[in-house]
């Protein structure tokens, strides 16, 4: 129950604020403030409350679950269910979500009610997509999370946010209606296997697919994943997204969103699809690593800070799913690590970019120069979150690299090395803001306020975090640990497709499968 | 019968009320309690279905679904012609008899189950429609749309009679039903003569529901009727075709011929790509409405393609789902529209955010509903049209559905982009002495039909137990 609290809190949270907007613009800021820091702190006690407790996933236990049906003659249930692997991201999503509301602060002055509506919603959808265990509930919430984003970036984004917007919007729109098929024709063979119309994840997790088939319904699920994700030739739509939205919207489009597509790989491409995505793996860690080495280099090429910085989610990204699909216990601990990491450290340069465009309305490196003499504080803390982003030791990233590294360096050597080219080039685009932004002399004359007591009540709890993970970052692993064992059983080849063909006509029902054009 | 006895006495009571005493508000009283009994009468007849009436008519659970929906439409269509018409000058009550002259010929389409009432109930709505198009008939567009109505319509009608008297020629009998037993009992037929009928009977169909390449009426139409006339076009004369289309088909079992098949892939193709990039490069809102409806008869044929129980649900859930959402959409046009002009182009709505926050927080859930985003009944609907046509395997027609429909939700985007563009770039200060008041009934009925859409669109339950109960009567071939 507590679950559809988290989600209702956020619903109603938002509907408020939309109201309240038309009073003032301060009670908007209180509410959403409020809802989400008493969905973080619900969200903290079911973390202390679990992370000792031994949860055994197989034992088809799940944390926290409802289920209600909701559409009957579908098969369709409301069923909203956490495990360890949620319930880091759902910590991690009121945390950003609190950021982005303080954040918003000064930057939003126009529609300030429905600025903070679409940011609750977006935290409602967001959430329903990391809980959702019914794939047409998960379906359901990745199409509704997208409607408030393009709103945020459609109303209150920068220059040519309209274009931004609709980019965006197509592209995750085209992608999740591919997996939407997909979902069907998961459903419908399910249906001719058992005769039961399910779209419960549990059902549908052994369903028996053709080759053939499983591979394109594979490809369906990933493409939509990797669109959100992104990976390499599907990420377009992120430099422009990111670099248009409001410091909020970055925030949460780098921090979250881009994790919902992490989230969906590990739940659901590599569960569903154990074979096909085993025999997909190389092509998709090859096309992490083209990610990884190609989000570097335009990074490098940018004028623009927040262009730069969305260019780097494209290459920290890359890392997390090459942790995926490298499909070992280090590699996925380096890529939860690395997802939590990134959307902690990106989100702040994404605050601190905001923050300098706020004060200097300019976002282009060349005109800032020599800010280090005027803002130290600011100067400094970019230079932390810069070095945490290109992986320094003891901080969050760095950990998630380097255990990715170490995974993959299990599966192959050659993939590894690129990668870790990667960080190299990572280092020279960390330096260059540093170099080119901060310091130097003051030719523009710069004179800007510091950072204020609520930027640094932002950004402190963030470095203390990214300092965590990166020197215990034990406890996060052990809340992901059961949940990780099991993905890992079924990601391992079907012992029963695979040995056996007799067994495998067997789980037909007797009944052989059509293989078309074969 | 008791429905399509009550429609047609208050069409009769409206129009002697007129004679006696011109009164527009009495008028509209007069058809809304008309449209209210008939459409509670519904539930006296239901016990008694199904009953064949004559020959020409079957009343089954599946027509009164269907009579109670377009009872529904034309029940709303009427509020938002009143708030539209206290607007204009000129007679205004006259209007109503038409709409309820066109709601008992789409009531007898959706019941007949012979050529003959087919026929008849496809003259009653259209004829009354000719009028309704250019019922302001001072203005210029409405009468350019009549008259293109009446003189394509009339000339589908013709085709469609042709194809009826080929069948009956060939088969010998115009009831559905024996039709079906015909056609599968093996009974000798040539098929020379009988494709060409059905061929001709598909051209008439096609016309009324607007599907490629009988479309070309439809922007224009649209555009030039006022907007009320044009949401009634919309919904309950597409719906009743929809309706009709469905019964003859699946119970003659004529869809299987391949022939048959094929030529509906094609519209419904056709109807899809032609609908949605058309509207792309549209800048007025009805007619880009216009050819999205156009793209969402070919989603509809898609599912109808599908065939089989879950398909006419599909394809009946989508018809609410439509109705509600183009309803909606069309009554934000009518309610911002005033004497001079309706409100269709893509400049009025420009920053309505900043203006009417509600109006265009409505407008917005219409849009989504039509593109299909989910917490509105558009996405509930397309997503059974597509679990439809996927249990069928029609992956052709399913990719081009996805594809299009992305293309769609540009124009959607636009629409949307338009409402919340901040004022200053309007480039008009707002009016000093405040916005004119909308139309009270208007403003009603919109806030019940967003109320509407997201409800089912959250919870479709209780509407699809009624829909497959209604589809459970339609005896399928």
């Amino acid at each position: 129950m507590i679950l559809v609290w988290l989600i209702v809190i956020l619903l109603v949270a938002g509907v408020l604020a939309g109201f309240a907007g038309r009073v003032n613009t301060l009670w908007p800021r209180v509410i959403s403030l409020v809802a989400v820091s008493i969905d973080f702190v619900l969200s903290l006690i079911l973390w202390s409350e679990n992370s000792s407790r031994v949860q055994l996933f197989p034992q088809r236990k799940w944390i926290e679950q409802v289920d209600w049906t909701w559409i009957p003659r579908f098969g369709i249930h409301f069923h909203l269910a956490m495990d360890g692997l949620s319930l880091l991201l759902i910590v991690l999503t009121f945390l950003l979500g609190i950021m982005s509301v303080l954040i918003s602060w000064k930057e939003i002055q126009k529609g300030v009610g429905f600025f903070h509506f679409n940011l609750m919603w977006i935290l409602a959808g967001i959430l329903g997509v990391f809980l959702a265990v019914d794939l047409f509930l998960f379906y359901f919430a990745w199409e509704l999370m997208l409607v408030p984003m393009y709103f945020l970036i459609a109303i209150w984004g920068h220059e040519r946010r309209i274009y931004a917007a609709v980019k965006f919007f197509l592209f995750t729109q085209l992608s999740g209606l591919l997996m939407l098929i997909a979902i069907l024709t998961l459903y419908f063979t399910h249906h001719r296997e058992t005769g039961v119309y399910s779209f419960e994840y549990k059902d549908l997790l052994g369903t028996v697919l053709t080759p053939h088939t499983a591979m394109l319904v594979m490809l369906g699920f990933f493409v939509a994943f990797a669109v959100k994700l992104p990976m390499f030739p599907f990420h377009t739509w992120l430099p422009d997204a990111h670099t248009e939205a409001p410091t909020a919207g970055s925030v949460i489009l780098a921090g979250l969103l881009l994790k919902t597509g992490a989230y969906g790989m590990l739940r659901f491409v590599v569960p569903l699809f154990p074979d096909a995505a085993h025999a997909f793996a190389p092509v998709a860690m090859t096309l992490a690593v083209i990610g990884i080495v190609y989000g570097a280099v335009l990074a490098f090429g940018q004028t623009d800070l927040k262009r730069l910085v969305a260019y780097t989610s494209v290459s920290h990204l890359g890392f997390v799913l090459l942790g995926i699909f490298a499909w070992n216990e280090l590699a996925l601990q380096g890529a939860l690590i690395g997802m939590i990491a990134h959307g902690i450290s990106t989100g702040a340069l994404f605050m601190l970019v905001g923050g300098l465009q706020e004060r200097t309305h300019t976002r282009e490196m060349d005109r800032l120069k020599g800010l280090w003499a005027t803002v130290p504080v600011m100067s400094g803390t970019m230079l932390f979150f810069a070095l945490a982003s290109i992986g320094l030791p003891g901080l969050g990233d760095f950990v998630g690299e380097f255990l990715t590294l170490l995974g993959t360096y299990r599966v192959s050597i050659g993939l590894t090395l690129v990668a870790a080219i990667g960080i190299l080039i990572s280092t020279l685009y960390a330096l260059k803001v540093i170099q080119r932004a901060l310091h130097g002399p003051n030719t523009h004359e710069w004179s800007i306020p510091d950072l204020g007591a609520r930027e640094l009540l932002i950004m402190i709890p963030m470095m203390l975090i990214l300092l965590w993970l990166g020197l215990y970052p034990q406890p996060v692993l052990r809340t992901f640990e059961p949940a990780m064992h099991k993905l890992q059983e079924y990601a391992k080849p079907h012992p029963v497709l695979t040995l056996n063909p007799s067994v495998r006509a067997l789980s037909y029902n007797g009944r052989l499968p059509e293989i078309k054009g074969k | 019968m008791l429905p399509l006895l009550i429609v047609t006495a208050a069409a009769v009571v409206v129009m002697l009320a007129i004679s006696i005493k011109r009164s527009h508000l009495l008028a509209v009283w007069l058809t809304l309690v008309g449209l209210a009994a008939a459409f509670f009468s519904l539930w006296i007849v239901a016990p008694l279905t199904p009953i064949q009436v004559t020959p020409l008519l079957i009343v089954d659970g599946y027509a009164l679904f269907y009579m109670g929906l377009i009872l529904a439409a034309t029940f709303v269509t009427v509020i938002l012609a009143y708030g539209y018409l206290e607007n204009q000058s000129g007679y205004r009550e006259e209007l109503y008899v038409l709409i309820l002259v066109a709601a008992l010929g789409s009531v007898v389409l959706v019941a007949s189950s012979h050529f003959v009432s087919f026929f008849l109930g496809l003259e009653v709505l259209s004829v009354a429609l000719y009028a309704m198009s250019a019922y302001l008939c001072a203005r210029k567009p409405p009468l350019e749309a009549g008259l293109k109505y009446l003189v394509l319509a009339a000339a589908s009608a013709a085709f469609l009679l042709f194809g009826m008297a080929l069948v009956y020629a060939q088969l010998g009998t115009m009831q559905f039903g024996q039709i079906a037993a015909m056609l599968s009992g093996g009974a000798c037929y040539s098929k020379a003569l009988l494709l060409p009928g059905i061929a001709l009977i598909i051209t008439g169909i096609g016309f009324k529901l607007a599907v490629v390449p009988f479309h070309m009426w439809t922007p224009d139409v649209y555009e030039g009727a006022p907007a009320p006339v044009t949401a009634f076009i919309a919904t309950v004369s597409k719906g009743a075709m929809v309706a009709l289309l469905l019964r003859y088909f699946y119970e003659t079992g004529m869809q299987h011929l391949g022939s048959v098949f094929l030529v509906f892939s094609i519209i419904a193709i056709a109807s899809m790509i032609a609908g949605n990039l058309l509207a792309l490069f549209q800048n007025n809102v009805k007619r880009i409405l216009a050819y999205s409806s156009i793209a969402h008869l070919g989603y509809v044929l898609v599912a109808f393609l599908a065939g089989g129980t879950r398909a006419a649900e599909a394809v009946t859930f989508y018809l609410v789902a439509y109705f509600i959402t183009t309803l909606g959409a069309f009554g934000v046009v009518s309610v911002l529209s005033n004497g001079e002009r309706d409100a269709d182009v893509l400049d009025d709505y420009r920053g309505l955010f900043w203006r009417r926050p509600v109006l265009a927080g409505i407008f917005t859930l219409m849009l989504l509903s039509l593109a299909g985003i989910p917490l509105t009944a558009g996405f509930v609907g397309k997503f059974f049209l597509v679990a439809a046509g996927a249990s069928s395997a029609l992956w052709g027609l399913i990719f081009t559905l996805i594809v299009t429909s992305v293309i769609g939700l540009f124009y959607y985007l636009r629409i949307l982009v338009a409402l919340y563009a901040p004022p200053a770039e309007t480039g008009e200060a707002a009016p000093a002495g405040g916005l004119p008041a909308l139309s009270r009934g208007g403003s009603y009925v919109l806030a019940a039909l967003s109320v509407l859409l997201v409800w089912v669109g959250v919870y479709p339950a209780p509407i699809l137990d009624a829909v497959q109960r209604a589809v459970s009567t339609l005896r399928l071939f």
